[in-house]
């Protein structure tokens, strides 16, 4: 159990990284999420792996660990507000620049980058 | 309570001060001379107790935990430099007076002077090495600020930024320096260090604390080869390079190494780093000063010559020479700094401070002629004055040094050959200003002699010369002692101040100095031909060519990894985390702890192997973007599968809510974006990419298994202990969630508020028109809202809030809470949007999702805030029971109210975002402007 946990933990990461070196806005946001993914299973199984020991006073014998529970709980929202936050300003960069790519611009045009660094210093 | 006063003073009046600059020139100087009469006054009953080498230590505790203390200490040693700092500080107030011009900034200027004197008076009255650090790099800073005084000169620019560098950078190697001696000693307490020389000196990291300490002293006092600032800082006004950059601030490195004599000195790194520093410096500046034709170009470099024969008198290392190179500090401080004013005085009466016009002013200004030539004699060994009877002390000291073989010669011949120079260029001073013929081309024409009071601060310090010269014994015999006594840690050697010791090899060295020095003046045109062979290396232009090398460096390396390219930061940060796991990881070896592994159930198996293949197929497939998008979400309903799996009912009833919503927020953006990602980056650089990512997952891998088969232990014994007799609550997630942990969730929710709220700002005035189909010949369902979806949302939306306001009041004892019950409350409110649209949704929940994040806050907060009236901490709960008609018996916690604030913020922050993305439609209420026009 405990190694297909690990490897479950280890695809998500994997694809999330790879999709986060991506150069388009959408990938990036996929792999932020797919990493989260992989981040909140980590958390949770701080507390290890157990089965139908749910931290309700009275339900069972033994409780599985809550602390670890409570954290990735509000992990999960919080990554939720991340990730909207996240594809909402690559909406914005595509509504500003009428492109998806990360940095604003793709790269074939990197004069008009050069001409955008000059500006504020004029 | 006296001290810290002494400290403090000037800069109180460094605030009073500006004040008097309305009053005009006199009423300023007036005032800022009365923190140093306080402050002398203040001293003066130390005395007695200081004459029997006592200490005077008040001590104030400031931050125990580092050592460092507001700990003030008076030796003699202190009064010394102290004494120095005050009076030379008094009579520089009356010069400048003088020397400014009325429409100059006297304000600014009096304010600077007074915070540098009081920092100075902290470095020498400090009883705590951090805290004299701190008053150390102040000197620093309010030199630079006296340096660039005339801020408009772009010499005087450069000059203070070069000084602040080379001091300031000193300061840095100090405080190494100092931290190491204090984690040797155990403290930064003055009188422990001091007591502990032998340790110090025993110990392995002596070296490196001594040659840091050193750098801080020689950058300081302008030793070689930092000596180069000393000359540039002239560009200051004349007031300031007589106070700072000749009688006190220099010295401050050499207080430094008299301050830590005792803990330093006697050994042979002391020896051979001092003294050959002092010497190489004592040649040098004597050398550069003799081809200056600059006034204050000469005395710079005559200083950077004397405080280099400082530094070798304390090199040499013996108690003797100790004392004279405490003698000569106030010989030097005296000579050097009226020398300094008569410069200034000829400076402000010719116009010029070049030697090659000004030529014969003997005939124009006597008066100051006389005392100028008095001074310049001190500063050249001759008899009577004081500037004679260190060096005689420092000829004899050379003389004594008991180098082996033909290594004693190069003392006596150096101090000599020093001599010869000092003669010189003091000759030069006194035969090309006041004599030589007549001037030449000078801007004001005729000078003549300078107000009455300008001069009384020259006359003041040369009198001084003439009574040291003459009267040692009475007038600085006790000082000097004291001082001494201070410096050696209590055994001061016994030596004579007297005029003279008698015909010995001292003064025949003197003589020969004599006689050398005027020979070569007089054969100074053969030396200036020699010299002007050489050519001149500016240094400033050399600094400054060294910083901008520096600055360039800095921005090639900056662009290098800040080029604004995100692709880049994300593989830097990729492969930095990598880098910096792998060691530990490596190291640990064994992945499978003690534990072991558990069975693996075929429901489990199949639902990873779904999950894996469906995660790595969403990076493989990523281009196409819906498929994408729709294999991400079967990855996220498996993971809360896997939480309900794993014991963990509120995690998956949470993340499958926030699924459905993220993958709506995620559809939405698809919208208006394009639906294909196109192919533009190398195979090489994707084979990069993969390679980062394989090796990150498999860290992650080895990483949770390792931690998996650990054995462990968790805190959360007390919280499942204390949930419910505690929090009043079975469910001990959600107790630890609103009652234990309540003040994490209260910032957590405030940033799920702010993010919304970003959301909104961000999109407020933008308009995106989504492109007519998928990019792949397919365009949009004309039927954008489906009759069977219409009919089937509306009946939902009442049951999906009973069930969310159910999952609410019970989440205390089971699984759900307000995180969730918002959550399935949103995505209730989300599917009306979807299925009829943002306009007819809209007309009908007239809802400011805004001020429900208010609202929500406001609730948590209150919640929290309630305990703080019947005097609990802040998000203290409490509990009770009620019975109500048809439910029976429920429980009432305070922390309800909480979760209520809780539940309020995640609808409100969810639907603002979803919202906010929603009405960027052009078929949205809201008209871009884009559109209108």
């Amino acid at each position: 159990m405990e190694l297909i946990f690990a490897l479950v933990i280890g695809a998500l990461t994997a694809s999330g990284v790879y999709l986060l070196l991506r150069a388009r806005t959408f990938p990036v946001v996929m792999g932020l999420t797919l990493l989260s993914y992989g981040v909140n299973l980590f958390l949770f199984a701080s507390g290890r792996l157990s089965t139908g020991q749910q931290p309700i006073i009275g339900s069972t014998e033994i409780y599985a660990d809550p602390l670890p529970q409570a954290l990735v709980l509000t992990a999960i929202v919080i990554g939720f507000a991340m990730t909207a936050f996240v594809v909402v300003l690559s909406l914005r960069n595509l509504a500003d620049n009428e492109d998806d790519h990360v940095d604003g611009c793709p790269p074939e045009h990197p004069a008009d980058r050069a001409q955008e660094e000059e500006e504020p210093g004029k | 309570m006296s001290l810290p006063l002494v400290v403090l003073l000037p800069f109180l009046g460094a605030i009073a001060a500006p004040l008097f600059a309305q009053g005009g020139r006199t009423a300023i100087a007036i005032a800022s001379s009365v923190p140093a009469l306080i402050a002398l006054a203040a001293l003066f009953p130390h005395w007695d107790t200081l004459a029997d080498g006592g200490v005077v230590l008040h001590s104030y505790e400031w931050l125990p935990a580092i050592g460092l203390s507001l700990s003030f200490r008076l030796d003699g040693l202190a009064l010394m430099f102290a004494l120095l700092i005050l009076i030379i500080g008094l009579l520089i107030i009356l010069y400048a007076r003088y020397y400014l011009k009325p429409n100059e900034n006297v304000g600014k200027f009096y304010a600077l002077l007074l915070c540098f004197k009081g920092s100075m008076l902290g470095i020498v009255l400090s009883g705590n090495l951090l805290l004299m650090l701190i008053f150390w790099e102040l000197t620093s800073l309010t030199s630079f600020l006296l340096i660039s005084f005339w801020s408009h000169k772009q010499d005087a620019r450069r000059g203070a930024r070069m000084a602040l560098a080379v001091t300031g950078g000193g300061g840095l190697a100090l405080m190494a320096g100092i931290l190491i001696i204090g984690n040797i000693v155990g403290s930064f307490e003055l009188d422990d260090v001091l007591a502990a020389g032998d340790l110090i000196k025993s110990h392995a990291m002596y070296p490196v604390a001594l040659t840091l300490v050193l750098l801080g002293a020689f950058t300081k006092s302008a030793q070689f080869p930092f000596h180069f600032w000393l000359p540039h800082a002239m560009q200051a006004p004349t007031p300031v390079s007589a106070y700072l950059h000749s009688a006190t601030m220099v010295k401050a490195g050499v207080f430094l190494m008299a301050r830590l004599y005792p803990a330093l000195a006697g050994t042979e790194q002391w020896f051979y780093m001092v003294s050959f520093t002092g010497m190489a410096t004592l040649l040098i500046g004597a050398y550069v000063a003799m081809f200056k034709h600059d006034l204050k170009g000469l005395l710079a470099h005559s200083t950077v010559s004397h405080l280099g024969l400082i530094t070798l008198l304390f090199g040499m290392g013996t108690n003797l020479a100790a004392v004279a190179a405490l003698f000569h500090v106030i010989n030097h401080a005296t000579f050097k700094a009226s020398l300094f004013m008569a410069a200034g005085i000829i400076d402000h009466e010719t116009g010029t401070r070049d030697m090659r016009r000004i030529n014969g002013l003997w005939r124009y200004m006597p008066h100051t002629a006389t005392l100028a030539m008095v001074a310049a004699s001190s500063m050249a060994g001759v008899p009577l004055l004081n500037g004679f009877l260190s060096k005689e002390m420092f000829f004899a000291e050379a003389l004594e040094l008991n180098l082996p073989g033909f290594w004693a010669w190069i003392p006596p011949i150096v101090a000599t050959l020093a001599g010869i120079f000092a003669v010189a260029y003091s000759a030069r001073f006194i035969h090309d200003v006041f004599f030589n013929g007549k001037p030449v081309n000078l801007p004001i024409y005729p000078p003549h002699e300078p107000p009455r009071y300008m001069k009384i601060p020259v006359e003041i310090l040369v009198f001084a010369c003439v009574m040291v010269g003459m009267f040692p014994a009475i007038s600085v015999g006790p000082l000097l002692f004291s001082a001494a006594q201070a410096t050696l840690g209590g055994e001061v050697p016994d030596y004579q101040l007297a005029v003279m010791h008698g015909i010995n090899l001292p003064l025949m060295m003197s003589l020969a100095a004599f006689v050398g020095g005027l020979l070569m003046y007089s054969q100074r045109q053969r030396f200036f031909d020699f010299h002007a062979r050489f050519k001149e290396v500016d240094e400033k232009a050399v600094f400054e060519a060294v910083v901008s090398r520096f600055v360039d460096l800095a921005q090639r390396f900056t662009a290098l990894v800040e080029n604004g390219s995100l692709q880049r930061y994300a593989v830097l940060l990729v492969a930095s985390v990598i880098a910096v796991a792998a060691t530990p990881l490596i190291d640990l070896g064994v992945f499978v702890g003690e534990n072991g592994l558990s069975p693996v159930d075929w429901p489990t198996g199949i639902s990873a192997v779904v999950l894996i293949v469906s995660a790595l197929a969403t990076a493989f497939l990523h281009r196409e973007r819906f498929t994408a998008l729709v294999l991400l979400s079967v990855v996220g309903l498996i993971v809360a599968l896997a939480f309900a799996r794993f014991s963990a009912p509120d995690l998956a009833m949470t993340q499958l809510s926030v699924e459905v919503v993220t993958i709506v927020l995620l559809m939405l953006a698809l919208y208006y974006m394009p639906s294909w990602t196109p192919l533009e980056t190398s195979p090489g650089r994707r084979t990069r990419d993969v390679a980062l990512a394989l090796v990150a997952g498999a860290g992650m891998t080895l990483i949770t298994l390792a931690m998996l088969t650990q054995p462990f232990s968790s805190i959360s014994e007390f919280f499942l202990a204390n949930s419910k007799p505690g929090g009043g609550g079975t469910n001990v997630v959600n107790v630890i969630l609103v009652d234990f942990r309540g003040f994490d969730t209260l910032g957590e929710i405030t940033v799920l508020a702010i993010a919304a709220l970003g959301i909104y700002a961000m999109l407020k005035n933008t308009a995106l028109t989504p492109p007519p189909g998928d990019g792949q010949g397919h365009t949009w369902t004309r039927d954008a809202h489906p009759l069977m979806l219409k009919q089937i949302a509306r009946p939902m939306l009442p049951l999906a809030l009973m069930i969310s306001a159910y999952i609410f009041l019970r989440g205390h004892n089971m699984p759900g809470g307000g995180f969730i019950a918002g959550l399935i409350t949103s995505v209730a409110l989300v599917i009306q949007y979807i299925a009829s649209g943002m306009d007819w949704t809209q007309d009908r929940i007239r809802i400011k999702y805004h001020n429900v994040i208010g609202l929500g806050l406001l609730f948590a907060t209150i919640a929290g805030a309630g305990s703080l009236a019947f005097s609990y901490p802040f998000l203290t709960s409490t509990f009770g029971y009620i019975t109500w008609p048809v439910v029976g018996k429920f429980e009432v916690a305070s922390a309800l109210v909480f979760d209520l604030g809780v539940y309020l913020a995640v609808i409100g922050a969810t639907m603002l975002a979803l919202v906010s993305i929603g009405r960027l439609s052009p078929h949205s209420a809201i008209k871009s402007p884009r559109e209108d026009s």
